[in-house]
């Protein structure tokens, strides 16, 4: 079917993309490639009816994340010369570490058995802000109100870190 | 129009289970691989988004919204994450001039 060949493209141009962002020698590449990785996800939640988070997705991460990734790899200024290289029995290592992990994994999920999901009427619908609104402020309205905490907490202590502190320079 | 979810078209939730495996080992292979403190962050939010897929897929698959109020959340310790942990590397980076990973064990002695 049209929707498998769409969905199997996509989910090889998300892996494609992740890759590229691990093996590309430059980190500000790193940064695009993982805009576009985000897009792909987004991509990707579109077509499985997440609507709300799909755009959420693109503007917190897309838009503000790695727009302050890329503000702070400009800010630093890093050449290609001074990007810290790893030495061969290392990156052979990782590469190792990294087959067995996926290798594991897959193995434990072929064993898993998924319940078979029952199809309710209106279940296209989950993914509106309406219905994940009315969730968010009635169910997990205190998860919610501590997510701001954290963010108070997150943005205290970025302001701390980033002031001069004069005794520590001399 | 009434819109069809991807599963009840004949995709199956153990592609969705796979791609975020991939996605996940992906991340945990460029944590490993990189020196580079900065890709490194961007390796982390690559876990979290294979994370996010997946439990967005199952949100679809089973017709509950809960997981995909779960991405918002881990959005969020994303966001935070990335200010503080960018935040750090900037300090770091003022005191050593460079960014490498390896140059971090100072703490040590």
């Amino acid at each position: 079917m049209s929707l498998d060949i769409i969905v199997w493209i996509l989910g090889g141009l998300t892996i494609g993309s992740a890759l590229m962002v691990v093996l590309s020698h430059h980190p500000v590449r790193s940064v695009l490639f993982l805009v576009l990785t985000f897009f792909m996800i987004t991509a990707n939640y579109i077509m499985l009816n997440a609507q709300f988070v799909a755009i959420v997705n693109i503007i917190v991460y897309a838009g503000a994340i790695m727009v302050l990734f890329l503000f702070v790899l400009m800010l630093l200024n890093l050449s290609k010369e001074n990007e810290p290289r790893s030495s061969l029995l290392l990156k052979f290592a990782s590469v190792v570490a990294g087959g067995i992990l996926l290798t594991v994994l897959v193995a434990a999920m072929r064993d898993a058995s998924v319940a078979t999901a029952v199809i309710t009427p209106g279940q296209e619908n989950i993914g509106m802000v309406e219905n994940l609104g009315q969730l968010l402020f009635t169910k997990y309205v205190l998860p919610f109100e501590v997510s701001s905490v954290l963010f108070i907490a997150a943005m205290v202590g970025a302001v701390l870190l980033a002031k001069r502190d004069k005794q520590l320079i001399d | 129009m009434v819109l069809a979810t991807l599963f009840q078209s004949g995709v199956k939730i153990e592609y969705y289970m796979l791609l975020a495996t991939i996605l996940f080992v992906i991340g945990v292979f460029g944590v490993l691989y990189r020196k580079n403190a900065i890709v490194l962050l961007m390796c982390i939010e690559l876990m979290l988004n294979a994370v996010n897929l997946l439990l967005v897929a199952f949100s679809t698959y089973f017709g509950k919204a809960d997981g995909q109020l779960f991405v918002f959340f881990i959005m969020v310790v994303a966001a935070a994450e990335a200010t503080v942990g960018l935040s750090i590397l900037v300090l770091i980076f003022r005191n050593t001039r460079s960014i490498d990973i390896r140059l971090f064990n100072k703490l040590k002695d």
